[in-house]
């Protein structure tokens, strides 16, 4: 998907889901123990805990993206036995030296 | 006078929508070089695979009408609610897949009232490309009305400017990548939209007591209606008669309204979301768009529709009963006093159920996320309608129309036009909208009008090769009327005579808004079908070789044998229907 249309969507999602993990999860961290805060929520530190989910989500479409780009990177034609068969026809019709 | 804000926003939530802001607008620049040509700009240059396609399906469609008026919906019907889905969605999703996805793709039409003149003449693809057009940019409208109405209710925030931040962001990011960047940002809403309301429901349902603790609690309120104990927990089993089920509809009108002439007519025959299955890298990945967008699609409810029930029965007791039900308050007349029907009951705002279960679960922070939840269905709601108006206009009235023969570079100039125009026409539209209660019931009026009879005119067009243009022009035309007709003459109960029905005279009374919807919209289906038949069996038809490729008896079977067992469409259909009978059946 990501020769296509040049953009692998993982990566705005994954960076996304990231940075709001980090966000709404530190914001939680640092209102922990807070029982006003939390009033609303029935007691339970929703920021940090859904902060937290968020963020593996996140981690894991960035590694995801990260692996695929690396499986489909561009290599040398002659790292390939299709890209070798290429590369000799290619040769004999004059195409290529 | 304005009332005071329902609640206030801490920096932190404003951090949370300027990254939301940042992200939609980064895809956006990220794919500004890939759009060269009118296929990269309209149809995403049909390069992408089948996930990203099938998300973006429903995505396109989840916009405010689903956020907010299915937990409308959900605060008012109930778990029955979820019709629209196992019903009135994962079928014809189904179907498309399977059956019409051939036509539409193989056809290499370029949107679907280029696929009416493929099949039939010029005609019948404007009349359906120029209500479409109208019909994206309204449906646009009361999208942008809605969100502008609830920031300023919820926040404070003014009207004008919640308006006008939001086109222009959804303008951005179209007018730099096109169809691929509203379909990018598609997905990424999409699933801000499933991480936004799965924990409002986890902690509202922890509020209640589980479903056991809500199923009790909704059967007082039904009780206290005058309405079976089961009627907002059981989607079938009240269903028998129209006065024991809070739709007030019965099933017959359901399944043959609902279930097959609305749904097939939009899911089927809706450019809005079959511009995305087009936008597929082949054929087996046009199929599988529904297909794979219907697994999430079934469990949609559980997120859209439960917060709106239990919006009902959280922290009653605490209110007295002028104010509202639960969580959902009164509407305001005028003058500030609650709103009265015919019987003396305290009329609701159910649009704000969904609303009000955010601002009174989420704290600091995850309201930020909850709220930006909300904003990115409206917009992934308004790009959707926006890429598909622009289409439709430069493909199927400019160019068919207005300037034949252009150079692409000149097409692809007009489709941003376009959208620019498309945006304008749609905030125009937002300060018309807003006389209904329940935007997904007037939203299902205006489909009921002009989808309803357009399922006929496709499934003799695909699956009846003697059908002709001229039958398919009269039908459709008289379909339309059809239910003008039958919606100005009857009237649903209790509803004075105007808009909502009667201007002819009323004949018959139906016991709710809903019932009388689906029946126009059979009376719709089943005035094309047959003006279609006799119109065509009087006119010439065409000859067979001009629709191979069009019909299905004149068409190559797509052949599957090739894939593995788990790719081909047919396998995923079955487990897709499975499963949706297993749900109907646990919440029978």
């Amino acid at each position: 998907m990501s020769s296509a249309s040049g953009l692998d969507i993982r990566l705005p999602i994954g960076g996304l889901f990231t940075l709001l993990g980090l966000l709404v999860g530190g914001y939680g961290l640092g209102t922990a123990g807070d029982a006003a805060h939390y009033e609303r929520s029935l007691g339970v530190n929703i920021d940090l805990w859904w902060g937290l989910i968020m963020l593996v989500f996140g981690v894991l479409l960035l590694r995801f993206a990260s692996r695929a780009r690396q499986a489909t990177g561009v290599h040398p034609a002659a790292d390939s036995k299709e890209g070798q068969d290429t590369e000799k026809r290619e040769h004999r019709m004059g195409l290529e030296r | 006078m304005a009332p005071a804000p329902v609640t206030h926003l801490s920096p932190i939530d404003y951090v949370i929508m300027a990254v939301y802001f940042g992200a939609v607008l980064g895809v956006g620049w990220g794919l500004r070089s890939l759009t060269r040509t009118s296929t990269d700009f309209f149809l995403s240059g049909r390069s992408l695979p089948a996930w990203i396609t099938g998300l973006a399906f429903i995505s396109a469609n989840l916009g405010a009408q689903e956020v907010i008026g299915m937990g409308a919906s959900g605060a008012k019907y109930g778990i029955a609610t979820s019709h629209f889905y196992w019903v009135g969605a994962i079928p014809a999703m189904v179907f498309v897949g399977l059956f019409m996805m051939p036509f539409y793709y193989g056809s290499r039409a370029r949107s679907v009232p280029e696929f009416l003149r493929l099949r039939f003449d010029e005609k019948t693809r404007t009349l359906n490309a120029v209500s479409f057009a109208v019909m994206t940019v309204f449906s646009s409208g009361v999208s942008m009305y809605a969100m502008g109405k609830l920031l300023n209710l919820l926040l404070g925030w003014s009207f004008d400017l919640s308006v006008l931040v939001a086109a222009v962001i959804v303008l951005a990011y179209i007018l730099l990548g096109g169809l691929t960047s509203a379909i990018y940002n598609e997905v990424l809403q999409f699933f801000l939209i499933v991480f936004g309301f799965l924990p409002l429901v986890a902690l509202g349902l922890y509020a209640v007591g589980g479903w056991e603790g809500l199923s009790s609690k909704l059967a007082e309120v039904a009780t206290a209606r005058g309405l079976p104990a089961t009627a907002y927990t059981h989607t079938w089993s009240n269903l028998g008669d129209a006065s024991r089920n809070p739709i007030g509809v019965e099933w017959f009108g359901l399944v043959m309204g609902l279930g097959f002439v609305l749904s097939f007519g939009y899911w089927c025959t809706d450019f809005l979301v079959v511009q995305r299955a087009m936008a597929a890298d082949s054929m087996t990945a046009a199929r599988r768009t529904p297909l794979i967008a219907a697994l999430p699609k079934m469990l949609f409810p559980f997120l859209v529709i439960l917060p709106g029930m239990i919006a009902l029965v959280l922290g009653a007791g605490h209110e007295t009963a002028a104010a509202g039900q639960g969580l959902v308050p009164a509407k305001l007349a005028a003058n500030g006093t609650p709103l009265l029907d015919g019987a003396g009951h305290v009329v609701l705002d159910y649009d704000l159920a969904t609303p009000m279960m955010l601002v009174r679960l989420f704290p600091a922070g995850m309201l930020g996320l909850g709220l930006t939840a909300l904003l990115a269905s409206f917009m992934s709601g308004m790009a959707g309608n926006v890429t598909a108006f622009n289409t439709v206009w430069t493909y199927d009235i400019y160019q068919s129309h207005i300037r034949r023969g252009a150079s692409d570079a000149h097409y692809l100039w007009m489709g941003r036009v376009a959208t620019v125009a498309g945006i304008v026409l749609a905030v125009a539209a937002a300060y018309v909208a807003g006389a209904f209660n329940n935007i997904m019931d007037l939203l299902q009026l205006v489909f009921a009008f002009v989808n309803a009879p357009l399922f006929a005119t496709f499934a003799l067009g695909m699956f009846w090769k003697r059908a002709t243009g001229h039958g398919a022009f009269i039908g459709l035309v008289a379909g339309t009327l059809a239910a003008a007709i039958h919606h100005g003459l009857t009237l649903p109960a209790g509803v004075p005579v105007g808009i909502k029905g009667g201007y002819l005279g009323v004949v018959h009374t139906f016991p709710s808004e809903l019932a009388q919807t689906f029946w126009t919209a059979i009376i719709a289906w089943v005035t094309c079908f047959v003006v279609t038949i006799v119109v065509s069996l009087v006119t010439r038809p065409r000859p067979e070789d001009e629709l191979r490729g069009l019909v299905y008896s004149l068409t190559p079977r797509p052949n599957d044998q090739g894939l593995p067992f788990r790719q081909r469409p047919a396998v995923l259909a079955v487990v897709v229907l499975a499963l949706t009978l297993v749900l109907n059946l646990v919440f029978f």
